[in-house]
């Protein structure tokens, strides 16, 4: 397979080493930092009004977290011994620690914080459900049925202690993913300090905007009226974490081209032509630049529901976009140049293969299927009589 | 004790927690290669797998030491600094078994090109010529000696 | 280089000890390696570079390196008038079949090969997530195939672009200085087939190998410098053009 390499590159640079799949991974793992911040919104910083989104953000944050280390295996020479990191982890490996960082915010955050806030539910099901069902929530409850009060209120205040600790854990969670790519000094696109900064924001960029979405779209679903007070405040933190984001990257931006260092030139040039659609038309433009006009819109002008409802809806789409394009143009723009800066390759995706595309887009779509699944388990919010007979007729 | 009544679950969670930790410290024993941290944050038998590979090109001095007569017309003439192997290729096996594996007869006529070509990148004062203008389809033996290459007053030694 | 008959009679049992060695079905270094006697470098005198490839045709064959893939590979540079920032730079196929003649008579033309630098504060072996590559304690980085997940962080983190991943093994491959061929006393693939000596193994640990005095006497240079990563290839003759 001929790539086509424009100018000069070091014979061993033209393939591609990270695919759409180390893409990918970033991108989840945003997505539930960034889900996970606004759950604590309401647990730590009292925004009543986001409260309908709690559970929910929690269990998106689970879902894409479940899923997020396949592609990273997919993408392994050997996944058999990824075991490894854990053994003998390289204490000066960003991507070594990171591994305890992902197995600390799994359990010690994530799991903790959701089976202390589903604590009573659980409870309950284990009682009312029957089958394997019950057995699965007789498993969560881990033999006990203390509900009372007190025991709540121990519950609660552990959760509040757990998000207290989560938020700068989902920071690291993050941060270390844009650490991995900023401490590479053979890498001017990727080597800066801002790199743990502009991922994170992102990450909670994107976190916000799917968690504003499947809330809408479930709430649809389920016919169920939209808490615009809670839409419209999600909204506006979408807002100015993007405001900060955008800052953020604007300032990498201005920072190169006034410096214009011996790596300008040849960034420039990527940015200007392989990288241009993924760059300044779907990144800046597309992802950005339209979503926060849109946002903005809804805060300076009084609109009707309706037409704040879909304002959101194609803000939020296009933030996803965005935010996926921003990972693409990190990951493969910094590949896509030679570190001699005198030449160009090129990434050919495939389609049908462990790294290619369809690979990607299912691995997309499996978070969804994990988030029905948990779901379906522990329901985010409180079933209604009507619906409860609806789902059990349907269910069976 | 009425204090930790009702965090009965929590004890259990943390029961859960500890198994966790210690399953994960006996399997790491027993996964974590002996020699690992011998010399630093490696596997320390890996020096020594890594020293055991084959070896295909056996060096100059070993050819030199049956190859007595070339040596001899080699080392006066300007090409002494070449090895053997530059242009016969790995010979280890050979060295090994010198009866049963016979090296590749060469073709000058595309082995002293690769070398002496002429190309603006070159040393100025390295000996280079423009093949085509110099011997035509002629193999460079059949006016050089290779082992001695200089030519003197049009005859090689 | 002029062998007397006194010089053969050294080197013969040498050879035999070394050749002994390899016979055996190739053990580990010679018994008498002591690891912290060396600390492994290599010397490029540019100057004397005249692009013929063998270099990279050896070391394909030494250590069945897969075609595309290069452990060590040679750049030729077109540098026109003063325009030291944008040389025109190619490498046909790592320069294994030697280059053919540039398209323009222009400006100054030389060759300049490349390998793994054997750095001492080594940007690849930092990042490496389970201790796969690392440095030797006698200054080679190598990597333990047995061990590698195929992660590609350091390919990524090489700024020489040295490093690859092979194919066959999905584990990550570069020179190894070859640390099989060093340890029984002989040179590396690459030094011995080179024809102009532009390529020299250097022991920076024993005061005997010729690199010191060179080091002293002449100016040399490390690739990339300002990346800190204390390079143990010097080349000499390096040409600011150089990238």
């Amino acid at each position: 397979m001929q790539i086509p390499v424009e100018g000069f590159m070091y014979p061993n640079e033209v393939e591609l080493q990270w695919s759409v799949l180390i893409v990918l991974y970033p991108f989840l793992t945003g997505l539930v930092a960034g889900a996970f911040i606004l759950a604590s919104l309401e647990r730590v910083f009292r925004v009543e009004a986001v409260k309908p989104t709690y559970r929910l953000a929690l269990l998106t944050a689970l879902a894409f977290l479940i899923i997020a280390p396949l592609p990273l295996q997919l993408h392994l020479g050997h996944p058999e011994r990824s075991f490894e990191m854990y053994l003998t982890p390289h204490t000066s490996s960003a991507m070594a620690m990171f591994g305890f960082v992902y197995l600390w915010y799994l359990l010690a955050v994530l799991v903790l914080e959701i089976w202390l806030d589903y604590r009573r539910d659980i409870v309950v099901l284990s009682q009312s459900t029957a089958g394997w069902k019950r057995l699965v929530y007789r498993a969560l409850t881990l033999g006990s049925s203390n509900i009372s009060e007190r025991s709540l209120h121990i519950d609660e205040r552990a959760g509040w202690l757990i998000t207290v600790i989560g938020i700068p854990s989902a920071f690291l969670l993050h941060g270390y993913v844009g650490f991995i790519f900023g401490s590479v000094k053979a890498n001017p696109w990727w080597s800066s300090p801002l790199m743990p900064v502009v991922f994170l924001f992102s990450a909670m960029v994107s976190g916000i905007a799917i968690v504003m979405l499947l809330y809408m779209g479930m709430c649809w679903a389920r016919r169920e009226a939209i808490d615009m007070r809670c839409v419209d405040t999600v909204a506006k933190y979408l807002f100015y974490t993007f405001i900060i984001d955008f800052s953020l990257e604007m300032l990498d931006l201005i920072h190169r081209i006034y410096e214009a260092d011996e790596s300008f030139r040849s960034l420039d040039f990527m940015v200007h032509t392989r990288l241009y659609l993924s760059q300044v038309v779907l990144q800046i433009l597309v992802g950005t630049v339209a979503p926060i006009g849109l946002l903005a819109l809804t805060q300076v002008l009084k609109l009707t529901e309706m037409r704040r409802k879909r304002i959101y809806v194609v803000a939020g789409c296009l933030t996803l976009v965005g935010i996926f394009a921003m990972r693409w143009n990190v990951v493969i723009g910094g590949q896509l140049f030679s570190k001699s800066f005198l030449g160009y390759t090129t990434y050919k995706m495939g389609f049908v293969a462990r790294e290619g595309l369809l690979t990607a887009i299912i691995l997309t779509f499996l978070p969804f299927l994990i988030l029905w699944v948990l779901v379906k388990l522990l329901p985010p919010w409180p079933e209604k009589p009507a619906v409860a007979m609806s789902t059990a007729a349907s269910a069976d | 004790m009425t204090k930790f009544k009702d965090a009965g679950h929590l004890f259990r969670l943390a029961a859960v927690f500890l198994v966790g930790v210690v399953l994960f410290l006996i399997v790491r024993g027993l996964l974590v290669p002996k020699s690992f941290g011998q010399y630093g944050h490696y596997r320390g038998k890996a020096i020594a797998e890594i020293a055991a590979l084959p070896v295909s090109y056996a060096g100059h001095q070993v050819c030199e030491g049956c190859h007595t007569d070339v040596l001899d017309v080699k080392s006066k003439g300007v090409h002494k600094g070449v090895a053997c192997e530059s242009c016969h290729g790995p010979l280890a096996k050979h060295a090994d078994d010198p009866a049963s594996v016979q090296p590749e007869k060469l073709d000058t006529a595309k082995l002293c090109v690769r070398c002496h070509e002429a190309n603006m990148a070159k040393p100025r004062n390295f000996p280079q010529v423009a093949s085509e203008e110099h011997s035509g389809d002629a193999a460079c033996n059949s006016c050089h000696q290779p082992h001695s290459p200089a030519m003197t007053a049009g005859v090689s030694q | 280089m002029n062998i007397t008959r006194r010089q053969l009679l050294i080197l013969l049992p040498a050879a035999a000890i070394a050749w002994d060695h390899i016979l055996a079905g190739t053990p580990e270094a010679s018994p008498n390696y002591n690891m912290t006697d060396h600390w492994w470098g290599m010397l490029m005198d540019i100057t004397k570079c005249i692009g013929c490839g063998s270099c990279v045709r050896a070391c394909q064959l030494e250590n069945q390196v897969p075609d595309g893939y290069f452990r060590t590979w040679v750049e030729r540079y077109q540098v026109t008038d003063w325009n030291i920032e944008y040389p025109k730079v190619d490498s046909p196929d790592g320069g294994k079949s030697g280059f053919p003649p540039a398209k323009e008579d222009v400006g100054k033309n030389f060759f300049v090969p490349k390998m793994c630098n054997q750095c001492a504060d080594s940007p690849c072996t930092q990042v490496c997530p389970v201790g796969a590559t690392f440095v030797s304690p006698d200054g080679v980085v190598l990597v333990d195939q047995k061990y590698c997940l195929g992660c590609r962080y350091c390919v990524q983190a090489c700024p020489y672009g040295c490093r690859f991943i092979n194919p066959k093994t999905e584990t990550a491959n570069k020179c190894t200085l070859c640390y099989h061929r060093i340890t029984k006393g002989l040179t590396t693939a690459c030094c011995e087939v080179c024809p102009t000596g532009t390529r020299q193994l250097a022991d920076l640990r024993n005061p005997e190998d010729p690199i010191h005095e060179f080091l002293k006497t002449h100016s040399v240079q490390v690739l990339k410098p300002y990346l800190a990563t204390r390079a143990k290839v010097f080349y000499y003759g390096l040409d600011g053009s150089v990238r």
